[in-house]
This record gives C-alpha cells, structure tokens and sequence, in this order.
C-alpha cells in the first residue's frame, strides 16, 4: 500500500526535531518540505490554518499539527518501536513529563538565554528547581523510557544540544555536572544515540541563528 | 477490590470540573476533596510536588495530574463505557488538537476579560476571546457534538468553560449568545447529559466567586 508521508518543517525546529526521531526510529519513509516562516508556503497555511506553524505531519494527504499530537498520532499508526509505555499510569506519566518539559522548563531556559540582570537570574533558579525534578525522574534509568529512548526522551530531547548551543552563547553554566549528575549524563546519552547523534541541526548554523536572536533580543530591551 | 478514585480540585475551576465529567460520565464513584488554593493541603503537595495545584486524580493511592491527562487516563482505564476518545488514530488526533487549543488559548485570553486591570489587554482580551470561540463554533459545525453524534473529548475540555461564559460576559460586556449561537446551542445540549450538569458550578455563583475575588485583588 502506497503510503504518503510528508513533514513541513524548519530545519532549526525543535519541535519538528521531535518528529524527525519518531519516523526515523520506527523506520518510516518520508518526505520534508522547509519552510521559511518568514514566508510561509499557502501549503503550510492550509494545512495549520489554526496556528500557521511547523511542524506538520502530512499522511496520506491527511494534516496533523503539534508536535507532541503528532508523536502520538506516530506512536498509534506505525506500531514498531513503542515510544509510549503500554500502562495507562505510566502513559499519563509519559503525558505528564512532555508537558512540563513544553510549559516550564523549556520556557525556563529560553529565559535564562534571551533575559538578561536580575530576570536571567530568576529564571536560572527556576531551571534549577525545574531540572531537579527530572533530574529525581531519571533515578535508576539511561533513557526517561527506561533503556530504549521514548516520548519523554524525544520531547525533551532538544535540551541536549540546545543547552550547550545557550551556555557558549552567554557563558553561563545551565547544567551543572555535579548538581545535575543524571540529568547531565542522559543529556550525553541522548545527543549520542544512534539516529539522534546523526540528526542534529548544523552547531555553526545553530550558534548563529540563536546568538542573532539574543542580539535582537538586547537591541529591542535597550531601545525601549 | 474496588477501586479508591479520590479527585483534589477546587468548586470553580473548569479543569477540575472536566475530570468530575469524565468519572460522571464513566459511572465512577469516588471522594471529592475541596482544596482551599490559599491553604493547601500537605495531600495536594505530596500528590502534585511539580505543579502544586489542582484539580489531581488520585487512583488508588498514586496521583494523576493535568487535567486533559486525567481524562485520558481515565478514558483509558475505564474502557468499557462512554468512550471520550474514538479509536481512529486521524479522529484521536484531531480530538487532542482541540483540546490542546482550548487549553492553550481560552483560559489565558479568558483571563484578561476578568482579572485585567488595564482596559488595553481587556480589549484585545476580549477579541481573542471571541475569535477563539468563533473558530470552535465553525470546527463543532453541524454536528451535535465535537466527538461527531456522541459526547467526546474536546466536549470534555470546553464544556466545563460554559458555567464561566456568564462571567466573561458580564466583565467583557458582550454577549456570547450573540457572537456565537452554535456554541451556546451545543453547551445547552450538553447540559442536558447528566455526567454534565452534575458537574458544572452553577453560572451565578462563578459570578460572585469572580467578584469576590476581584474585590479582594482591589479591582472590582
């Protein structure tokens, strides 16, 4: 059976990293189309009229949008390589780590970043706090899936190269080794593993892209 | 064994009333525990340490918290009944969509309607308020519900915002009927479901926990 498989993405997108992952990790043929959302294809809009972001997944001429729906939506369709644990505690669990990772702590660390003074500090303690819960969820496990790499591990998994990219920007140390020791090694672990290691956005491109945001970000704080 | 469902949540919260709905509507029997927010319990705390707040599912003995997670999670321990999501994979996708963009959109925008002090983000508040619904209005479309003929999941997440609708009108000074016809008809419809209005607050005693609150925050 024919099937169609396409991802509208950016190719810095943290997000649609996520579902670079998933297809690549079950094996599953497909096709990217890049976006440039600064001149968003009528493609895109049609398919995310609702919210005019990347990514999309497209299958069989069918859209869904929002990556972690999306993973989902993966995880049900292509049942090789689980990436959901089969229990409903533990998917809610799963559920549950995603969405603290969306809402706290990578806005936490986006803060520590784009803010600077008093604000960047205030939002370094609130990493810290953040961080230590996964850092207490990670007892006993390689991988937030346990030993394979799941839907936690994908939805955070940005952090692991997103982090160092943020603390050579600014010069600040975000993951402390010796404060953060599990935290700090499955932020190894991931980045290393087969298919991740292989799929990271280029670091130069990354380091420019990002240092241009913060420099934006500076420019408008000073002028207002 | 039975099983022990207690639910720590607070009268008006909308997300807490979402999980009475989906245990109402799956026939479950449980303990509800009111949480005084200013004042929580050493329960709540130990049962939510990440976010301390309500509403959280506790199922014998270990927490659930999030609402929509809860819902799902009760959808999918309790299977036998009134199932909240559908089985097609494209159908459960678009079903958590929807609920994602309620959650994303209307309890934030709804905010500035009620608790905004500048009369700039009460405006645009309000807007975005309208639009939000509009936009859920034309996805409900023609069906009796968003889960298509039977109550589902995205009816779960907005339908417990509608005993609040009172309250945005009346500090937004519009009239959602007005705006949104479709919608109220669709609240209305669901209201008539047992597991529903069982589980809403009553519109008007919202309005005077909102000016209760207001006037303690100085801005009523």
């Amino acid at each position: 059976m024919g099937e169609e498989v396409k991802l509208f993405r950016t190719w810095s997108s943290p997000f649609a990293l996520r579902i670079v992952w998933a297809l690549k990790i079950k094996g599953i043929e497909y096709e990217t189309v890049f976006e440039d959302l600064s001149n968003k294809s009528p493609l895109l809009l049609q398919y995310n009229p609702v919210h005019k972001k990347v990514p999309i997944l497209v299958h069989n001429g069918r859209p869904i949008a929002e990556s972690l729906v999306i993973l989902e939506y993966i995880d049900e369709t292509w049942k090789q390589g689980p990436l959901l644990p089969k229990d409903p505690y533990e998917r809610a669990m799963a559920r549950f780590w995603a969405k603290f990772g969306d809402d706290k702590v990578l806005t936490s660390i986006w803060s520590v970043f784009i803010k600077q003074g008093k604000e960047q500090e205030e939002a370094l303690v609130a990493t810290m706090e953040n961080l230590k819960f996964l850092e207490e969820e990670m007892k006993g496990k390689k991988f937030f899936g346990g030993e394979r790499i799941g839907y936690v591990d994908l939805a955070l998994g940005c952090l692991a190269n997103l982090i160092s990219i943020f603390e050579e920007i600014v010069g600040l140390k975000i993951v402390d080794e010796e404060k953060l020791p599990l935290f700090y090694s499955w932020m190894q672990n991931f980045a290393e593993a087969p298919i991740i290691r292989d799929n990271w956005p280029p670091r130069d491109k990354m380091i420019v892209k990002f240092q241009a945001l913060l420099d934006a970000a500076i420019a408008s704080s000073s002028s207002s | 064994m039975a099983d022990e469902i207690v639910l720590l949540s607070t009268w008006p919260s909308m997300f807490g009333m979402r999980v009475g709905v989906a245990l109402a509507e799956k026939g479950l029997k449980y303990e509800y525990r009111e949480e005084d927010l200013r004042n929580k319990s050493p329960l709540l705390l130990n049962m939510n340490p990440v976010h301390k707040k309500i509403p959280v599912l506790i199922h014998n003995g270990k927490p659930i918290s999030e609402s929509m997670i809860i819902v799902e999670y009760i959808d999918g321990v309790w299977n036998h009944k009134s199932p909240l999501l559908p089985t097609d994979p494209y159908q459960r996708a678009q079903a958590r969509f929807w609920a994602d963009y309620v959650d994303k959109k209307l309890y934030d925008i709804g905010k500035k309607i009620i608790w905004s002090t500048k009369e700039d983000d009460h405006e645009t508040g309000k807007k975005e308020f309208i639009e939000c619904l509009k936009l859920l209005e034309r996805e409900l479309g023609d069906k009796p519900y968003f889960g298509g003929e039977n109550f589902g999941f995205v009816d779960v997440s907005l339908v417990t915002f509608s005993c609040w609708f009172h309250t945005y009108e009346s500090y937004g000074n519009f009239s959602i009927e007005t705006e949104c016809p479709k919608l109220i008809a669709w609240a209305k419809r669901c209201l008539e479901k047992e597991s529903v209005s069982s589980s809403l607050a009553d519109p008007h005693k919202i309005h005077d926990y909102a000016w209760g609150v207001r006037k303690r925050l100085g801005i009523e």
